[in-house]
């Protein structure tokens, strides 16, 4: 313990410092950096650009609409504004960093050729509603990659239009209830299994469905004969995960789709995990109706902290005349043309004999360009060589992964045959008090980010984790000693992994109290009532 | 095949790690039958990073961008210049490359993004609170749409005409599986926006009614008394910004009694991309949190007691409620908030005003030069940085004309509006920043030269 000394100095230590050293005036340690808010830094008069002078003051009938004052938002001088970014991406962990094994998320190495292609201004500088001869290519690239995505599915057509897969699930449901009612079949009751993604039953939900669980046999697939069991002519159809949300591929799907069929309903398949089978297997050979390709998953596109995303749905031929407008088509002559409202009747008639019977617009514009220029980027990169070898090593990492780590962790679905690109554990056999949470908090001290925990829910304490197809050999084998180091420590109850992450910008942070008060938005603290 | 680490080897040791002879057994679950027994036909094999940029580049100089010649396009999308550091910061691998901020202990840089852009929107909208982003201006209309019928119970939304004909499309093609809907599908051709036959359909059925700020045609209308009469009824007002520059001078919606402010933030950081991907904003009063859809940040503490931030109040979400979520939304557009979140920083509200009276001055160029041209009528009593024209000819094919005269000059309004022959000759006309002059000169010259052949 230090003493005061004699101008009365006496240092704050931090807490968590094995030396005993004061804590610094800027709360930096090093390169572990603090942060202001934007709305501590700067105020509505600091600007980081030069604007032009206007040459026009206002017009009068403008006046009673105009604000009395900027709006109270704060700027900052370019210099610092580069300064907060880049010191607030350093308290991030992305995939450029290491290993960030999510399941069901598939972070996979990002290529800069794709956001170099997505930046031409050929693609990033047109306009959506430019006429069409001058965007002869951006359509372009929509054809072309609609073309691989419904090669690599085997399906009739696809809808280039959703913005995200959950978008892309809305999409394909309304889909199929706009086929049902053009058969005047107005039919109630969506069946969701149990090993489904989370957003499957809300969707259903969303497009006004009724929604009934199917559950899980005990080696994690959908269960056929309580499927089959419920199937009748008040259920529109059924929504699958495939490969599933405990990694596994669903063997029966085909008899899924041909009892559904049979019964009058569709099959819905959730493609998120698509990469785990492309090139592998067609959906379209299984008889799916529609499905949604997570265009960031499965070809890479950037996932940015949250997105944006992108959800093209592929689509079966009792379905493809249902989807959104506006869609691209190419005539004899070559052109590539974008179908919206005021010509969807003429083009139907003249182009599909009238089939074209699309439920809407279901946003703005024609879908996510800048997605597609780097999702076509990948594809042309990989090839259907490369895309098959995708397939191939994200099953063999998962694979490797699962057979590594299952004498010190539970593999509830071990023995159900292989899984597919991701391996899933559960926290039965850790000391008592110790759960998933723990060995997602430790691992972060190992340098890793976390798999994905209590997902999916039919598993106790889940981990999923999903290495993807560009983690090498070496940089899996340093996770594996991570997890299991990890592992270790839980089993044998060490206490040091409940305060767990120690080397983080932030120690374990409060979501209760965040969810019990919650503070959305800054409040300048002399504002406080 | 650049982007795969493992080598031959590496796959031979961890099959025999596995203990399986062959990758294929790894797919044994895939039926037989069903199995590709190669590479998938006609598709090309694999290309080099050479080759793609290559393929790619020519796709791209297949297209007239807006860059290479006299720009006049709005209609929901906006053509503003971006600074050079916001695409800079947003490919920093950590921002790009990093997922939903699920262990917030590192992702501290995306939270405290997400939450000043929480905090950025709800200022500049006027409203108590809002999200962390949604897909786009026309979703999160809907969305707002659909969370107004949750807080009234009722399920008769009031559309304005002059909403951007695309986001009612959007709305109604949801609506058919969900609600009844009443909308005033045209707009009136006239200079300022009438509110009587929108306030005349506000009825005590009435969930919402949807106006536009600015308006489809560039109008800007008086917002509070549509709200005091949707109130009135016991409806809420939702507002709808297509171009959020414009607040950087006008009064913003919450001030003027929206209950719901949504938006497209694709005029702040982020590009045309010929549609997508945009940014949908999203701000509302505060007693509707718990009701609101999408993405939220809140402030907390950590165990040390400092101030963090984490994703907050997801049980009203997808992946906690299933089939009782109040929305089936996963996701938000969490790359183009940052860069919105940047390029609104870069400006600070008086960088914004300054540039909102820069983009109404070169409007007001726009129309004066216009207004020379014979025949061309302007409508609008007033306007932001759009505002509509009338054509002595049908406006789609002098779209199509002007830009074989290597001029983009503008949205004709039969494209938004297909059926309406009284919006036939209707052009919308946009200019911002990025209008020089030189393009000014250009358009009313081009347009003069169409319009001359006409006898007009």
């Amino acid at each position: 313990m230090n003493a005061p000394n004699k101008s009365g100095w006496k240092p704050e230590m931090h807490a968590d410092s094995a030396a005993p050293v004061p804590l610094t005036a800027s709360g930096d340690r090093g390169l572990m950096l603090e942060e202001k808010l934007i709305f501590e830094l700067g105020g509505p008069d600091n600007c980081g650009v030069d604007i032009d002078e206007p040459e026009y003051d206002v017009m009068p009938s403008l006046s009673g609409n105009l604000r009395a004052e900027p709006a109270p938002l704060p700027g900052l001088a370019e210099p610092e504004t580069v300064r907060h970014y880049t010191r607030l991406s350093r308290q991030n962990y992305g995939i450029d960093l290491g290993p960030f094994p999510l399941g069901s998320c598939t972070m996979k190495h990002n290529p800069r050729l794709n956001e170099k292609v997505a930046r031409m201004p050929g693609f990033a500088d047109v306009h959506p509603l430019q006429p069409v001869q001058t965007v002869q290519g951006a359509l372009g690239v929509i054809n072309e990659l609609a073309h691989w995505l419904i090669a690599l599915t085997g399906m009739y057509g696809v809808a280039m239009t959703p913005k995200a897969g959950a978008h892309g699930e809305l999409c394909g449901v309304l889909c199929i209830r706009s086929a049902l009612e053009a058969k005047g079949d107005a039919r109630e009751v969506f069946l969701v299994p149990e090993s489904a993604h989370g957003t499957n039953p809300a969707t259903a939900a969303f497009a006004g469905y009724r929604v009934e669980n199917i559950p899980a046999t005990p080696d994690g697939r959908v269960d056929l004969e309580a499927l089959k069991a419920r199937l009748g002519p008040d259920v529109a159809g059924v929504m699958i995960t495939n490969p599933n949300t405990c990694g596994l591929f669903e063997r029966d799907l085909k008899a899924i789709s041909d009892a559904v069929h049979a019964a009058g309903g569709y099959v819905y398949c959730d493609g998120a995990n698509f990469n785990a089978i492309v090139g592998k297997v067609r959906p379209g050979d299984l008889g799916v109706d529609a499905m949604h390709i997570n265009l960031h998953k499965t070809f890479s596109t950037p996932h940015g902290g949250g997105g944006p995303g992108s959800g093209p749905v592929v689509l079966s031929e009792a379905l493809a005349p249902y989807g959104p407008l506006p869609y691209t088509a190419r005539t004899k002559d070559g052109v590539i043309h974008l179908v919206e409202e005021a010509d969807a009747e003429a083009f139907s008639e003249e182009h599909f004999d009238g089939n074209m019977r699309s439920f809407g617009r279901m946003a703005a514009f024609q879908g996510q360009m800048g997605m597609f220029t780097r999702a076509l980027a990948y594809i042309l990169s990989h090839g259907a060589d490369g895309l098959r070898q995708v397939a191939e090593d994200c099953v063999l990492n998962a694979n490797y992964i699962l057979r590594s780590l299952e004498d010190v962790l539970e593999a509830p679905y071990a023995g159900a045959g292989p899984c597919m690109h991701e391996a899933l554990f559960s926290d039965n056999g850790l000391a008592e008090g110790f759960s998933t949470l723990d060995i997602a908090k430790g691992l972060i001290d190992e340098g890793f980010h976390p798999m994905t925990v209590y997902f999916p829910l039919v598993v106790h304490g889940a981990m999923l984790i999903e290495p993807t197809e560009t983690e090498s050999k070496d940089g899996t084998d340093r996770l594996i000693a991570s997890l299991r180091s990890v592992a270790e420590r839980a089993v044998a109850g060490d206490e040091s992994l409940h305060s767990a992450p120690h080397f983080t910008p932030r120690r374990r942070v409060d979501e209760t109290l965040a969810a019990r008060k919650p503070v959305l938005v800054y409040k300048d603290p002399t504002e406080e009532t | 095949m650049r982007y795969l680490p493992l080598t031959a080897d590496d796959r031979t040791a961890m099959l025999a790690k596995i203990g399986v002879g062959a990758i294929d057994d790894l797919f044994a679950d895939v039926p037989e039958e069903a199995r590709l027994d190669g590479p998938i036909r006609d598709l090309p094999m694999h290309a080099s990073e050479m080759a793609v940029e290559r393929h790619m580049g020519r796709l791209s100089a297949n297209n007239l961008n807006a860059g290479q010649v006299p720009f006049f396009l709005g209609a929901g999308a906006y053509r503003h210049h971006i600074p050079a550091s916001v695409d800079h910061l947003i490919q920093r691998g950590e921002f790009l490359t990093a997922y939903t901020p699920y262990q917030p202990e590192i992702a501290q840089g995306t939270l405290q993004v997400l939450f000043e852009f929480q905090s950025q929107v709800a200022r500049l909208f006027g409203t108590d609170i809002a999200n962390a982003s949604l897909y786009d201006g026309s979703t999160a209309c809907w969305e707002a749409v659909a969370m107004a019928g949750r807080i009234t119970k009722r399920n008769r939304v009031v559309l304005s005409g002059a909403l951007h004909p695309h986001y009612t499309s959007t709305v109604k093609t949801m609506a058919k599986f969900t609600k009844d809907i009443i909308a005033d599908a045209m707009p009136t051709i006239q200079g300022l926006p009438d509110n009587s036959g929108l306030i005349a359909r506000i009825d005590d059925e009435t969930s919402a009614v949807v106006v536009q700020y600015p308006d489809i045609l560039g109008r800007v209308g008086n917002l509070q008394e549509v709200a005091d009469a949707a109130h009135a009824k016991g409806a809420l007002l939702i507002a709808v910004v297509t171009e959020p520059v414009a607040l950087g001078m006008l009064k913003a919606p919450g001030a003027l009694g929206a209950d719901v402010v949504v938006g497209e933030g694709q005029s702040i950081g982020v590009g045309l991309n010929f549609g997508g991907p945009y940014l949908g904003l999203f701000g509302c009063r505060q007693k509707y949190v718990r009701q609101m859809p999408g993405r939220l940040c809140g402030e907390t503490v950590d165990a040390d007691g400092k101030r963090s931030f984490v994703l907050t109040l997801s049980t009203r979400e997808q992946h906690i409620r299933r089939e009782k979520a109040t929305s089936n939304i996963c996701t938000n557009s969490g790359l183009c908030a940052l860069a919105f979140s940047i390029h609104m920083t870069l400006l600070g509200g008086g960088g914004l005003n300054k540039l909102a009276r820069v983009n109404h001055s070169r409007a007001r160029q726009t129309a004066e030069r216009l207004a020379q041209v014979p025949g061309v009528r302007i409508i609008n009593d007033n306007y932001f940085n759009e505002f509509a024209v009338m054509l002595p000819r049908d406006a789609r094919d002098v779209v199509r004309e002007l830009a074989d005269m290597d001029v983009l000059g503008g949205v004709s309004l039969g494209r938004l509006y297909p059926g309406a022959d009284q919006l036939a000759n209707g052009l919308l006309v946009t200019a911002t920043e990025t209008t020089t002059a030189e393009d000014i000169e250009a358009f009313g010259a081009a347009l003069e030269q169409l319009l001359s052949g006409d006898g007009a």
